[in-house]
């Protein structure tokens, strides 16, 4: 399984012959490094507000103010985590990700043609 | 309120006709779009993907009218209501879900695929079985949610045109189902993407509009409307600002909650239906611009929900929800009712019947697709097609899904199914999911790992529903009437304890395509591994929109 070929190689189709490269190598691994770990955040934080729920009841029921209790706070703080969470990746891979991607598109789709 | 002039028999509220006329509005204003969208229809791009032309804020205006069906709007409102916090617990997962859309497979999915879901699952890996798998797999998944929303469409001809008999309510459905394939044949993609547009707009109006309505009479006070509705529900009282009402009687009761979040948290990634509306944009920053637009829309909904249901609770109060027709789903109808009178009920109406509508249309042709693009186009003629051929294959198949959508409608009328929304979930999250991320992430990935997962998740999510309490068994303790889908309460073969699979299936697929690709020797194509994972991140080789 263990390739020694190296980007550069005449033999290899264009796509391996990118995927060897430290540029796609760096972009997989930023991307990578971003998306993982968001995605454990948000799963952990979103699993933690319904292991609350179900199972302490109590302290989501402690009231906060008027009506509004512990529950409902968490509630919307879920709604307001997936929306920061929308809006940073989308400026992230805006700025991080696109113009490399589009750099070795162009690369790749000048080869081919 | 007003005598019925041509139905058998009215509902208490509201003029059925007024629905219906508004209803009609809204068929004729998109099928005249349909008509105009569809001059240009002619390849299979087209077809299946709207000519990939549809721009980021339009594509997730679509998705999010795909994604907020009757079920979420009627439903969510209704179950906050009654069963208060729990019902905004639900939705949560419903908005949580589409970040696992947005970080991990949109954008990939995009790049790599050209039609349907099974492009990309068998994009490196055995072309024939695999792409049979996951057609098979989405043809389950399409099936299951396109009978939860038609046997939704009998009780919603009850509550809000007025039709209460048998015959008449098949009518309607029937009637439902013919516009529905209308849109399908003529407007392809482009056109079903418009309707979902246009629906998505008047559905968050609507609801936007009741929402400030209802906050206004507690003087934009959520405090004091959350206490209204606790002082007019008096079963409930103050549990209804509490989770627990539904899920939390017993430590069963919690685990399968816990079985649902799960479900719902992986599966909206895994909805073909959903999976397939990335291709109807150019590129994979405009797919990221898609589930971006869906999110707030989404989110912003699930909110007035929340005001909505404890509204509906407060205002209309807990006793004359539960005896009207449609029980829990007439929530927001009576609220509407009790806000604007006839007319704000009426466009309410029209547009839970125009979300079913829409829905359903998404999901025909969806199945359509992948049955011409995935098992007649590559198994069956094995590439050898023209575009034209295929399309024409998924014109028929679209009529054929319609009719089998009216004739299951019309069985499924009035029983107790609603558990196939959440199964639909259960299977996306178990036979798509894990799949999709592996052939994306994991380089050593193969075919015998793709299909124990996907026909390991598919069956497992299935069995286990067959013989849970959904199908059989569970009685109300309270009134000795059975809440299964089998009535008879003498028959009784569940002893699976959960109503939701999704605790068991979901790790059992990821540990199957685990398992399934190291104990298979099958060497890893390199050549094809490089092309997707250098298209998927750079989009490099995507298939470009349609230049007419």
């Amino acid at each position: 399984m263990s390739d020694t070929r190296s980007a550069g190689d005449p033999d290899l189709t264009t796509y391996r012959d990118v995927q060897l490269t430290p540029d796609f190598s760096e972009l997989r691994r930023r991307f990578r490094r971003f998306v993982f770990p968001m995605t454990a955040l948000f799963l952990v934080w979103y699993f933690l507000y319904v292991l609350l729920a179900a199972y302490a009841p109590g302290f989501m029921s402690h009231k906060v103010g008027g009506n509004i209790n512990v529950a409902l706070l968490f509630g919307l703080g879920q709604v307001v985590s997936t929306f920061a969470i929308t809006m940073i990746y989308v400026r992230w891979a805006d700025r991080r990700i696109d113009p490399d991607a589009e750099r070795l598109r162009h690369q790749i789709e000048g080869a081919d043609q | 309120m007003t005598a019925p002039l041509l139905l058998p028999m009215a509902t208490d509220i509201g003029n059925p006709t007024v629905n219906i006329v508004i209803f009609a509005l809204f068929v004729l204003a998109t099928l005249a779009i349909v008509l105009r969208a569809s001059r240009n229809n002619r390849t299979a791009a087209d077809f299946y993907a709207g000519g990939r032309s549809f721009t980021g804020p339009q594509n997730g205006i679509a998705i999010a009218g795909d994604y907020l069906s009757a079920a979420s709007f009627l439903g969510i409102a209704g179950a906050i209501a009654l069963n208060g916090y729990d019902g905004f617990l639900y939705s949560i997962g419903f908005l949580v879900a589409w970040l696992v859309a947005l970080l991990l497979v949109a954008e990939l999915l995009r790049n790599t695929g050209r039609f349907t879901m099974a492009d990309v699952l068998s994009f490196r890996l055995k072309q024939r079985p695999v792409r049979m798998a996951a057609a098979i797999s989405t043809l389950g998944v399409c099936f299951f949610y396109l009978l939860a929303q038609m046997a939704g469409a009998g009780g919603l001809v009850a509550l809000l045109l007025g039709v209460s008999g048998r015959t008449g309510q098949s009518i309607v459905i029937a009637v439902v189902g013919a516009i529905m394939i209308t849109y399908v044949l003529v407007g392809g993609m482009k056109g079903t993407t418009w309707v979902q547009i246009i629906k998505a707009v008047l559905l968050v109006i609507g609801a936007g509009i009741m929402t400030l309505w209802v906050l206004a009479k507690y003087s934009f006070n959520l405090s004091s409307l959350l206490g209204a509705a606790v002082d007019n529900s008096p079963a409930a009282g103050e549990k209804l600002l509490n989770p627990g009402l539904q899920y939390g009687a017993t430590g069963v009761s919690k685990l399968d909650f816990i079985s649902l979040a799960l479900a719902l948290v992986l599966g909206t990634a895994g909805l073909p239906h959903v999976l397939m509306r990335f291709y109807t944009v150019p590129n994979s920053k405009e797919a990221r611009r898609s589930v971006s637009w869906a999110i707030w829309i989404i989110g912003i909904f699930y909110l007035f929900t929340l005001v909505l249901g404890y509204g509906a609770a407060a205002i209309v109060g807990p006793d004359a929800i539960k005896a009207a027709p449609g029980k829990a789903n007439s929530a927001a109808p009576l609220l509407a009712f009790e806000l604007g009178g006839e007319l704000l009920l009426g466009v309410i109406s029209a547009v839970a019947f125009a979300t079913i509508l829409a829905v359903v249309a998404g999901l025909t042709i969806t199945a359509s697709t992948s049955f011409a693009h995935d098992i007649y186009g590559s198994i069956l003629k094995k590439g050898q097609i023209s575009g034209d051929g295929e399309v024409r294959v998924a014109r028929y198949t679209a009529v054929v899904i319609g009719i089998v959508a009216i004739i299951g409608g019309i069985f499924a009328n009035g029983q107790n199914i609603a558990f196939l929304v959440a199964l639909a979930f259960a299977v996306a999250a178990s036979a798509n999911l894990p799949t999709i991320l592996y052939s994306l992430f994991w380089r050593r990935f193969n075919t015998r790992g793709a299909l124990w997962s996907i026909y390991g998740g598919l069956g497992s999510a299935i069995l286990l529903i067959a013989f849970s309490p959904v199908v059989s068994g569970k009685v109300d303790a309270k009134t000795g009437k059975s809440l299964s889908m089998i009535t008879d309460t003498g028959i009784d073969f569940h002893w699976f304890p959960l109503d939701n699979p999704g605790i068991v299936s979901i790790p059992l697929a990821f540990v199957l395509g685990w398992l399934g690709t190291v104990t298979s020797k099958e060497p890893v194509d390199a050549d094809k591994f490089a092309e997707m994972e250098v298209r998927s991140l750079t989009g490099a080789g995507a298939e470009k929109a349609v230049q007419h």
